[in-house]
Formats: structure tokens, sequence, C-alpha cells
């Protein structure tokens, strides 16, 4: 089988050089590369052959897929298909049954070692039941898989770190990727969706210079994710006037005042919704009205409820924040306090008015 | 109600040093409380005026920084103090690793906290349960700076951001961390609330002038308190003269227990 480059396959598809071009240069500014380095990718997406792709979907709802095919600009969904030999994608891949399995068997075996492994969706490890593909567990099938993969990128927050699956009491016990497979380069893109543009930069990223992009502590790639979407927000001056929308029908929704009081997770969350935005750079969650729900940080539907800047704490059983819980304790204390005065007054009499003479016991005494 | 004043003796206590720390650290608790409560719940304030003429959260944001940096630098000071500082600063105080400090906490709890004897305890310094208590808060103070500054430095250059961005992405972002450090706050509020009522307690109870201690830095101690912590000091002042000899060069030499200074085994007088 001859290896065809994804630009070959484009000008096969009828797609003009110039087409070509404009897409390596939007990748190139999004990598926040110099000229220089739209020059390497137009090199690389000529000549280097294509990278195998096993994708896999687990426990998830595929809108990182979606995500990716919908993306407005024609050639980020064609990277999917065309820049990559995809050679297993159960979603996507028009064979099914014994032939689809048949062809990641021997995807697997020919390019063992350097096909990329991508995943969508969390695993879970209460009972495979939850997630069996071809009679098998997902946890078997993605450490199999791992097995001969040069990288894995865990899309979404599913495979990333969980995402609502994950989330108390998690019931199929979910884990994301890198808590499961260790000794392999893990790239954690994350997002609820992750953003069309950003998946596509960090395939491009890949094929373009051979390794991966620079990744946080967290597994993200560095220049994807290094910034919160609260320092990147159209509305942060609104944040710094102390001007908040106070509730989603009011003036200040209308003027477009930052939603940091609707429960605004902006200032938690790192992506690159701000910059890049989405559907073709046109918006983003913020810029709609809405605020930002932290999709792309771990244990982000746990920080229920959605709309509240404080999370309920959970565990005591009634419907709280951390600020109720410490005006609870406050008046609480303050009330063991006077309790405490009334007594002291009463036991503590005969000493107070001195009636009495109290002789100090050694121990007693500072003696360090 | 009878005068205690003839068997009490006047012995310096906190010296300068603690007594700055002690009223920067409250100044900087409580502004750091009021401040952090706001961006955490901030007040509807209402403008006819557009953002461009106004930055009053941004002021609050900014009062609520430095005060962290400020409250940072006082607690190291205060750290290198416990080092430093007299014999009541010392940072021994504040560990209970000893057998007396246990049995001082536990005789603490029984007659100041759960009420259950009359007999007071006397300490010239912090109590057991006090010190260990400041211990408590120190860790906490710790942890509020550490997590203060993993939210601070994440998108600045400072020398310092490397490491806080690790640990903040260590911790899992954001949520967990700004979660904790809102969380402890309120341990603050708490601890205000428990230390200015035992300090009128131990004031109206023991008439030691532990109020105004931190004041002027002189406490009112009863003398056979003041004679039973010099005698069990002697040893040890005489091996370092530094300890008990500071603290009886700082005493009013007309109060001080005159059988003490003459005794001939007390030695850090010379």
């Amino acid at each position: 089988m001859a290896q065809k480059t994804f630009y070959e396959e484009l000008k096969a598809k009828g797609y003009t050089r110039r087409e070509f071009l404009k897409f390596c240069g939007m990748m190139g500014a999004m990598m926040g590369l110099h000229q220089s380095g739209v020059a390497q990718i137009v090199e690389a997406l000529e000549n280097k052959p294509r990278v195998h792709v096993i994708w896999e979907h687990f426990q998830e709802c595929t809108c990182c897929s979606e995500s990716f095919i919908r993306a407005s600009h024609p050639l980020v969904g064609k990277i999917l298909l065309e820049l990559l030999s995809l050679d297993y994608d159960d979603l996507l891949m028009a064979a099914s049954g014994h032939v689809a399995e048949q062809t990641k068997e021997a995807s697997i075996k020919e390019n063992y070692g350097k096909y990329i492994l991508c995943v969508e969706g969390s695993i879970p490890t209460g009972s495979y039941g939850y997630c069996t593909l071809a009679g098998r567990s997902a946890e078997e099938i993605l450490r199999e898989e791992a097995e001969g993969a040069a990288a894995i990128i865990a899309w979404g927050n599913c495979a990333c770190s969980g995402c609502i699956q994950g989330a108390h009491p998690n019931p199929t016990e979910a884990k994301p990727v890198h808590r499961l497979i260790s000794g392999k380069p893990v790239i954690n893109v994350q997002g609820c969706p992750p953003i069309a543009d950003v998946m596509a930069g960090v395939l491009v990223y890949y094929i373009t210079f051979g390794r991966l992009p620079e990744l946080d502590n967290m597994g993200r790639p560095k220049m994807f994710y290094k910034n919160r979407i609260h320092d990147t927000c159209y509305r942060r001056a609104f944040y710094d006037a102390g001007l908040f929308v106070q509730s989603f029908d009011d003036e200040n929704a209308k003027k477009g005042y930052c939603l940091y009081y609707m429960g605004c997770k902006g200032p938690n969350t790192f992506n690159s919704c701000g910059i890049i935005k989405w559907n073709d750079c046109v918006s983003y969650p913020i810029q709609s009205g809405h605020p930002c729900i932290g999709c792309a940080e771990p244990g982000y539907f746990d920080q229920e409820p959605l709309y509240s800047h404080l999370p309920s704490v959970h565990g005591i059983g009634i419907e709280a924040t951390a600020d109720k819980v410490g005006a609870a304790a406050t008046v609480l204390t303050l009330a063991g306090v006077g309790i405490h005065a009334v007594v002291t007054n009463i036991q503590k009499r005969k000493l107070i008015l001195n009636n009495e003479e109290l002789p100090v016991k050694k121990d007693e005494v500072d003696g360090n | 109600m009878k005068s205690r004043r003839r068997n009490l003796v006047e012995v310096y206590v906190w010296e300068i040093p603690v007594r700055f720390f002690h009223w920067f650290n409250a100044l900087f608790i409580v502004i750091l409380c009021i401040t952090g409560y706001i961006i955490g719940n901030p007040p509807a304030v209402q403008h006819a005026t557009e953002a461009i003429h106004n930055y009053w959260f941004g002021w609050v944001r900014l009062a609520h920084l430095v005060t962290g940096m400020l409250f940072t630098v006082n607690i190291a000071f205060r750290v290198y103090w416990a080092f430093a500082g007299n014999h009541f600063a010392h940072w021994q105080n504040f560990v209970p690793m000893t057998r007396r400090q246990w049995h001082s906490i536990f005789e603490t709890l029984k007659v100041d906290i759960l009420l259950l004897t009359k007999h007071p305890v006397y300490d010239i310094g912090h109590n057991s349960l006090a010190a260990t208590t400041y211990l408590g808060l120190f860790f906490l103070s710790l942890v509020q700076i550490a997590t203060g500054f993993m939210m601070m430095f994440v998108t600045t250059n400072n020398v310092a951001e490397p490491a806080t961005t690790w640990m903040l992405f260590g911790m899992n972002g954001f949520f967990v961390v700004r979660y904790i450090h809102h969380f402890l706050m309120w341990a603050f509020v708490l601890f205000m609330i428990i230390h200015v009522y035992l300090v009128f307690y131990h004031d109206y109870i023991e008439r030691n002038g532990i109020a105004s201690s931190m004041i002027g830095g002189w406490k009112f101690v009863r003398r056979d308190v003041l004679r039973e912590f010099i005698a069990i000091h002697r040893r040890e002042a005489r091996e370092s003269k530094t300890l008990i000899q500071r603290i009886v060069n700082d005493c009013d030499p007309d109060n001080f227990p005159e059988d003490t200074l003459n005794d001939p085994t007390f030695t850090s007088r010379k």
C-alpha cells in the first residue's frame, strides 16, 4: 500500500494549493509558530506519510468527534479523514463487526510502535459490563492498544479526567487514560469537547515535528492551555471594574457585564476559548452571555451548582456552600463563647473575687 | 474583692518584634478576610457609569494580593524570631514535644475550656494549649500562602511561577485550590473569635494583664510562679546564660523575689 501524503490526498480530492497553504498558515498561527514554522508545516504535510491512527470510543458522548468533524474550516475536519490514516474509528468507519476488528488488528500489527492511539471517553473499572466493545472490555482494549502506540492522545474531559461519568458518585468507577496507562506519553486535550482547532493543532504539531508538544504537568499542551479563559476574556474589564451580571435577564446582562457572579468558571479554567474561540473563531460561551462551566478542568462536574461560584459542600447532607458552613460555625462559636463566659462567672466566682489562695504545682509552671 | 498586687511580679514577656508581628498579623488577617470574602462574593454595586471609570474590584484584589505578600513576609519574620527571640518567643514553646507540655495542654483544657476545675494553670508566656493552636494557625497560614501564591502567580512571570503552577496543576487545578483557600478563611474567623475571647477570659480570671501585655510587653506573674520557673531553668541558665538571663535582666529588680536573687546557685545575674 503506497503511503500518500496529506497534500496528495487533498489534491486528489480537488483542493487547491492556495487552500492548503491557508490551512498551514492558520495552524502555524494557532500553535504560535514563527513564519518559518509554517514552511515546516507545509513541508511536513507535503512529504511525510500519513500517520496511522487507531481511534477508540469508550464511555463518552462522541462530542469530541462531533467537534472535530463539524469544524467550520473545511480542512480541519479533513485532517481526521485524510491527514491521518484513520485505520479504525468505530464511529466513522464504514466497516463493522469482524471486518472492522480485523482491520484494526492488521493495522496494529503493521504499524506496531508507530501509530497514535486516540481515546475518547473514560474507561470504566467498576465492571466490564459498562463498556464492552466486540466482546472485550474497554480497559482490556486500551491496555492492549497502548502497548504498541507511539503516543496516546486523550480527547476531551472524559479521557483526561473522567468528566460526567467520573463525577460523584462515579457508579462505573470511570478512570481517565493517564490513570491506567503508564510508560507511554499521554497528551490530555481537555475540554468538553475540546476546540476543533486545538485538536487539529495537536495532530499537526505531532506530524510536523515528529514529537509531542510541550505539556504542563497535567499533560495538557502548553500552547493551547497556558492561559486562563479569565485572562483572555474580553469581559475582563468589567470584572476589574466590579460590574457584574446579577441575573440572566437584567440590564447588566444586556450590557455584557462580567458573568463572574453568575458562576463563571473562567477564572478557574485553562483553555483557548477566549483566543481561538469556536466555530471558525466566531464566539465562545461567555461571548454569547453564558458563564463558563469550566469543562476543561478536572472534576468540573462536581463543582455544582454550575451557576454559582462557590460549589456546594458534599457530605453533610444539606444544601450548603463553604460560606454557609463557615457562617454557621461562626454563630456556633459565638454561642459557645457566650455560654463559656456565663459558666466561668458562676464556676470561678471565688477566684475572680480573689477570696481563695491557690497553690502552684510544680509541673504547671512554664518550664520549657 | 481583694487585690493580688502583693503577690505579683512584673515580667517582660513580649519583645518589641513579637508585639509588632502580632498586631501586623492581626491587621493583615482582618484585611485578608474582608477583601477575600468580597472577592469570593462580590456585592452588587450598581453603576450608572461605564467600566472605564471604575476599578473598585481591581483595587480590592490589589489590596488582597499586596496584603497577602505582607502577611507572608510577616510570618517569615516570625519564623526567624522563633530562633532569635527570647524564651517565650522560641519555637520550642509552640511544638508540644515534652511530657510537661502535653500535661499542660490537658490541664488547660480541663481548667479553662471545659471549666472542670477551679484551679488555674499559670504560665508566664503562652500556655501550651494556646501555643499549640498557634502552631496550627501557622500551618493554616502556610496553606493559605501556598494556595494564594498558586492562584496569584499562575499568569505572571514571577520567579516562583514554575513551582507554584506545578503545585497548582498537581492539585488538579484551580477548583480545589480555590476551595481550600476559601474554606480556610473561615478557620481564621473562628480563631479570631476564640482568641479574643480567651484573652478577655485570662485577663479577667488571672489578672495577669495579658491583654495589655501585647501592647507594652509586660505581664504580671505570681511571685511563686516566677520562682518555680527560675528554679526549673537554673541548670539551663548556668549552662547557656541566655534564656533566663534575659528574662531576669528584663524584670524590675525591685519586684524581683529576693530569695531567688540571693540564691548562690543562680548565676545569671553576674
